[in-house]
């Protein structure tokens, strides 16, 4: 589905990434975790041709991500951020809606996408008139993740999509997004700095340390085999009551 | 942003113009600099032209000497009036000019030609109160060299002139110790209070019989002859003769005392160029002139139409213009600094000065003031196009990238909407100060609320200067108010909620 071979990057003196090799499996949720500043969002964007690679190159689905292909590999490719992204001058159907505009989509099917999309987020509809700021926080990040279901895409990259929430509604929604993964099927990639979350969802989690993969596996064999003091140190680190309470760092 | 609603303006305007001049056949165009005798002057060829049934259009208080000379010899003027020494010591200084022969052939090089003398000389004079003088037994310039302690304040220009103070002084030998240069207008007020005891004047200055002035005799003829001639082209005398002959009526015609006559009536009893030159037609020709005096509703209307036009046109280029620079700016940091540099340093320019730089390109009027306008409103819509542009955050930037949007897309969709807050608080700058700069238009002959400011200052006028200005001040207030309406509508509704 994805895969990274022989990458690195380099911003200016400070090296993101040195070397990594990673493939991301079809049709399964792959968590990235680490501390912050370790690389993970680096590794999205270089994963949706945001940013290029200083050497390597990223396959999508086969095809080598360049600057020209991103463009309409894009469109096989979902992206949620933190804070949604989401443009403030257009309401949250603009939103959802710009791309299959875009791409001359007639309005039957388009209405009948966004029907489909209302249901799995279990977004209000006559929430779909307002504009970003008249929303409140999960209805964002439904409304973007909804923008990033529009074309339907292969694959749903998703760098702490609920990192700005507030904890109930953190919690509903985890349990809403994991439904909707469910439902899907789809490749899903997504970034957390929060050890929980990597385990409610990832059905593989990967730790990184500046860069660099310490381990991969289930939380199970994280928790259980770990390969290196640091695998536990982490997993210690984020149970611990004095910073569990930490929410969000970035 | 809504181009349409500032193309349909331009269009309205310029509708309204070109049905407003409708003109018969080549129009003679008269040309005046901008004191009141000139204006005068030209108002008297106009008339003339006018009663010959042919078109004058009267530009009216053009400038100074160069321009006017400039504009005749390119043809955007066919005639206007001039002095027999302006030409010999400034236009053709350095080229040893003796006699009314001299000029006449040294113009022909130029296409042109000159009428006879009008009959007045207005060159420069000395000056004292009539009453001092009486005390005194003072008549002549050689009077003065027996009172050596009389205080003279010239004009600073006289003080630096080559017949002006050292020659004079040289020439009769006077032995004064306090001469000043100063300002002219000042100068009258000092010799009225009584601070100064001789000033250097003009033989026609209205203010000689207003501040009741003797003009000492110049017995040795120090000065040079400023007698008033008309200058006008080759080609008038071969396309319309008979026009010719219609102002050469006026040859002998106009007296030194006629002349200041006509100036008091115009700067002291504030009747206007148009009807003071009517009227000595009338006495002295006989020549019953139909005219029309613009009324201060015409002005406001024709001042208007004319600002108009100049903030209109260069503000709609400015903008097709700086929009792509602002943008190009902000996608290419290197080109980004040059260009914002090189707008900055047009800003930097007086204004006075950028306007002046354009007459040698363009030539005098409005085409002139619209390329200084253009350049001026420049930066502002540059600026403020590039930080909006810059300003979005990466976030959002990232998003639309992310979503596989093109960059024209991008641009378009969702760029420069985020950024027409502050792009259209720039094109708000740009007209209102726009509004206020063209209001120096007058200097070069481009019409507008300048006209009726700067023709106030000359006539003394404030009614005339409140013409101009109000009217200025209120278009700049319905401009600020025209786009903070503008706003509500081009700023996209998200964007105004956010605020
Ligand atoms: N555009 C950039 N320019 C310079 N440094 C960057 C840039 N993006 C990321 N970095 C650096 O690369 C490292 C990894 O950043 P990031 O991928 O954002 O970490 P994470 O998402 O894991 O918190 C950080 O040290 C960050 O400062
Ligand atoms: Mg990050």
């Amino acid at each position: 589905m994805l895969e990274l071979r022989g990458i690195s990057k380099t911003f200016g003196s400070e090296q993101a990434i040195p070397l990594m090799n990673l493939t991301i499996a079809a049709g399964a949720t792959t968590v990235l975790i680490g501390t912050s500043g370790c690389g993970k969002s680096t590794l999205l964007r270089l994963m949706i041709g945001l940013i290029q690679p200083d050497a390597g190159t990223v396959f999508f689905e086969g095809t080598p991500l360049t600057q020209e292909s991103a463009l309409f590999l894009r469109h096989r490719m979902g992206y949620v951020i933190q804070d949604g992204g989401l443009f403030p001058h257009l309401t949250a159907r603009e939103n959802i809606e710009l791309m299959a505009r875009h791409l001359r989509w007639e309005d039957k099917r388009i209405a009948s996408r966004l029907s489909e999309l209302i249901e799995l987020t279990h977004f209000p509809s006559d929430g779909l008139g307002r504009y970003p700021v008249q929303l409140s926080g999960g209805q964002q990040q439904r409304v973007s993740l909804m923008r990033a279901l529009m074309l339907d895409p292969h694959v749903l990259l998703l760098d702490e999509p609920l990192g700005a929430l507030d904890p109930m509604v953190r919690s509903d929604l985890q349990t809403e997004l994991k439904a909707i993964f469910d439902t899907l099927k789809k490749t899903v990639v997504l970034v957390t700095h929060d050890m929980g979350e990597a385990g409610f969802f990832g059905d593989l989690i990967i730790l990184f340390r500046e860069g660099t993969i310490v381990q991969q596996g289930t939380f199970e064999e994280l928790v259980n085999v770990p390969v290196d003091p640091f695998v536990t140190q982490f997993v210690n680190a984020q149970r611990s009551p004095l910073t569990a309470t930490g929410g969000t760092s970035q | 942003m809504r181009p349409a609603i500032v193309t349909g303006l331009v269009f309205a305007v310029f509708s309204y113009n070109s049905t407003a001049i409708a003109l018969d056949a080549e129009p003679i165009t008269v040309g005046s600099k901008s004191f009141t005798e000139s204006v005068v002057l030209g108002e008297l060829v106009s008339h003339l032209v006018r009663n010959a049934d042919a078109t004058a259009i009267h530009k009216r208080g053009m400038g100074g000497t160069q321009v006017l000379w400039n504009a005749l010899k390119n043809g955007d003027i066919d005639i206007y009036p001039e002095y027999t020494g302006t030409i010999a010591q400034e236009i053709l200084s350095g080229q040893h000019i003796e006699s009314m022969e001299d000029i006449h052939q040294a113009i022909a090089d130029h296409g042109l030609r000159m009428t006879r003398p009008l009959g007045f000389n207005n060159t420069y004079a000395i000056g004292m109160k009539k009453s001092h003088a009486d005390v005194l037994g003072i008549r002549t310039i050689s009077d003065l060299r027996s009172h050596p302690d009389l205080r003279f304040g010239f004009s600073n220009e006289f003080m630096d002139r080559g017949d002006g103070w050292p020659s004079l002084k040289a020439t009769y030998s006077l032995p004064h110790k306090d001469v000043n240069g100063l300002e002219h207008d000042l100068a009258y007020r000092g010799i009225d209070g009584g601070s100064i005891d001789a000033i250097d004047l003009y033989m026609t200055d209205a203010d000689i019989p207003y501040y009741d002035l003797r003009v000492l005799q110049d017995d040795l003829s120090h000065f040079p002859a400023y007698h008033a001639v008309l200058l006008y082209r080759d080609d008038l005398e071969h396309q319309s003769p008979e026009i010719v002959t219609v102002f050469k009526l006026l040859e002998g015609h106009v007296s030194t005392a006629e002349m200041r006559q006509m100036n008091v009536d115009v700067k002291i009893e504030q009747q206007s160029e148009t009807r003071v030159a009517a009227e000595f037609l009338q006495r002295k020709l006989g020549l019953s002139v139909v005219y029309r005096e613009e009324t201060m509703a015409d002005r406001i209307v024709r001042t208007t139409r004319e600002h108009l036009i100049l903030v209109s046109i260069s503000l709609f280029a400015a903008i097709l213009i700086a929009l792509p620079l602002g943008i190009i700016a902000a996608r290419r940091p290197v080109m980004g600094q040059a260009i914002l540099g090189t707008v900055g340093i047009i800003q930097t320019i007086p204004a006075l000065a950028l306007l002046v730089f354009m007459i040698p390109l363009l030539g005098i009027g409005v085409p002139a003031a619209i390329a200084a306008l253009f350049l001026y409103s420049l930066l502002p819509i540059v600026r403020n196009t590039y930080t909006g542009l810059h300003d979005i955050s990466p976030p959002m930037r990232e998003s639309a990238e992310a979503l596989g949007l093109p960059a024209g897309v991008r641009l378009r969709k969702v760029e420069l909407p985020l950024a027409s807050r502050s792009i259209l608080a720039g094109i708000k700058t740009s007209a209102v100060i726009n509004v206020g700069f063209a209001t120096l238009g007058a200097f070069i002959a481009a019409g507008g609320y300048g006209e009726s400011i700067l023709t106030g200052i000359r006539l003394d006028n404030m009614s005339l200067i409140l013409q101009g200005a109000i009217p200025a001040a209120v278009l700049a207030l319905l401009v600020q108010g025209f786009f903070e309406l503008l706003e509500r509508v081009a700023v996209p509704k998200g964007l105004r909620l956010a605020r």
